[in-house]
């Protein structure tokens, strides 16, 4: 690198950007929950793609059904970012069913513990000591996934394919968010998260911002722990952090910090599946390439197998809430839970065995 | 040469880092077709003291460490 600096400087001059993006996103989440939507959620991938399969009628779980602009704006942010920084590619084709795969599995997990990766920081930022089961169990799964890309594992390269390929996604998304405009075409909660939200144009609005940050930044939490544990690189670990300090700061500003176990909004006390729950996460988002925020980045710069990925959490988030898997603030789904998450092991690991070519 | 195009993350700088470990060249290019990889393999690069030129050539960056 040119001009590298040492010392402090050099710090801040590796670092500013992904802190800075950390920074806005735990901002931004405060601000969406100050404007509406459910306390500690005010930014979670999962929950809104979960509200995303509920509006669309994939799952009638009556509770989490409202199409949340926060997606639509963070693909159309980082698609406009990557459109200026002449980093826009249309590719995909590595492994696509698998992902698909692996994106409902992390989407089971991840609504086990309820919430994704970032919604996990967020709520340890909110006090939930749970988040920190949570993220012991991420950090596990995280490990668990080294594994296999030690040993050379591969979902096989993507290639280059036409423009259409690349923006269908996005433009999927925006008509789709012109029609939850209308009334009565997509479910509407009226009680629970789903019925919490900031005004559409504040969330899409904060999204973009969000969106373009993270393009320029790569900000992701799978990647912050996993680079650690691969390379001893902490570069992606400082946007993790500044989010809990952000979203901590942001928190006693308005009376939202509550440090403890048991009373967390939408959070269960279950140690034991919050921590598995965050195992199947971390490791299928290894797998992946990154977490479901990383996801919808790449999805926006044109990466079509991170697009598929996002319609397995989607399905994922039918799947649970259609079969009992999702969890409620009071506690763990009626469904075979436990029998799920073990399914979900055994196919990450066959999907971690299969795909690794081992190299001496 | 390692051709780490189209590999998704983190595969294309734990290549570089295979071969860094396995031969320690004094001399590797490296094929990448995104600038997350880019920025990937620069900072390790950097952390084994090499030195990275990287050019780009039809939306693709060739990136040459040196030590």
């Amino acid at each position: 690198m040119e001009n590298e600096k040492k010392g402090f400087a050099g710090f801040v001059q590796r670092n500013w950007l992904v802190i800075l993006t950390g920074l806005v996103v735990g901002a931004a989440a405060v601000v969406l929950t100050a404007l509406g939507n459910p306390k500690n959620m005010g930014f979670c991938i999962a929950c809104f793609e979960r509200d995303i399969a509920g509006a669309l009628k994939f799952h009638t779980a009556g509770v989490v059904q409202y199409f949340r602009p926060e997606i639509v704006g963070l693909v159309l942010g980082s698609m406009i970012m990557a459109l200026i920084k002449k980093e826009w590619k249309p590719q995909g084709g590595s492994s696509p069913f698998t992902r698909f795969l692996l994106g409902m599995l992390v989407m089971i997990g991840a609504l086990v513990f309820l919430g994704c990766p970032l919604r996990m920081v967020i709520r340890i930022g909110g006090g939930d000591v749970n988040a920190l089961v949570g993220l012991l169990g991420f950090i596990v799964g995280i490990v668990i996934g080294t594994f296999p890309l030690r040993f050379g594992f591969s979902l096989n390269r993507a290639y280059k394919q036409n423009a259409l390929e690349g923006l269908l996604f996005p433009i999927l998304l925006v008509i789709l968010f012109v029609l939850s405009l209308l009334p009565e075409l997509f479910a509407r909660s009226e009680k629970g998260p789903g019925s919490m939200h900031a005004p559409w144009y504040a969330a899409l609005l904060i999204a973009l911002l969000v969106g373009a940050l993270c393009q320029r930044s790569r900000l992701c939490m799978a990647g912050g722990v996993r680079d650690v544990v691969l390379f001893k690189d902490f570069h992606l670990i400082y946007g993790f952090l500044a989010i809990i300090i952000s979203v901590v700061v942001g928190n006693l500003i308005t009376h939202n910090f509550k440090f403890g176990l048991t009373e967390q909004p939408i959070a269960h006390t279950d140690g034991v599946f919050n921590f598995l729950g965050m195992v199947l996460v971390g490791w299928g988002s290894v797998l992946l390439g990154g977490c479901p925020l990383r996801q919808l980045i790449l999805a926006g710069e044109g990466n079509s197998d991170s697009a598929i990925t996002v319609f397995g959490f989607i399905a994922g988030a039918a799947v649970s809430h259609n079969f009992g898997l999702a969890s409620s603030a009071d506690g763990i789904g009626a469904g075979p839970v436990l029998w799920v998450l073990i399914a979900g092991f055994v196919i990450l690991a066959a999907v971690s065995v299969f795909n690794t070519k081992r190299r001496a | 040469m390692i051709d780490a195009r189209g590999l998704s993350c983190p595969m294309p700088v734990l290549m570089v880092q295979r071969e860094v470990k396995k031969n320690a060249p004094q001399l590797l290019e490296v094929l990448v077709d995104n600038m997350t990889a880019v920025g990937n393999i620069t900072r390790f690069a950097a952390s084994q003291h090499y030195t990275v030129k990287t050019e780009q050539v039809d939306g693709e960056y060739k990136m040459t460490l040196t030590k």
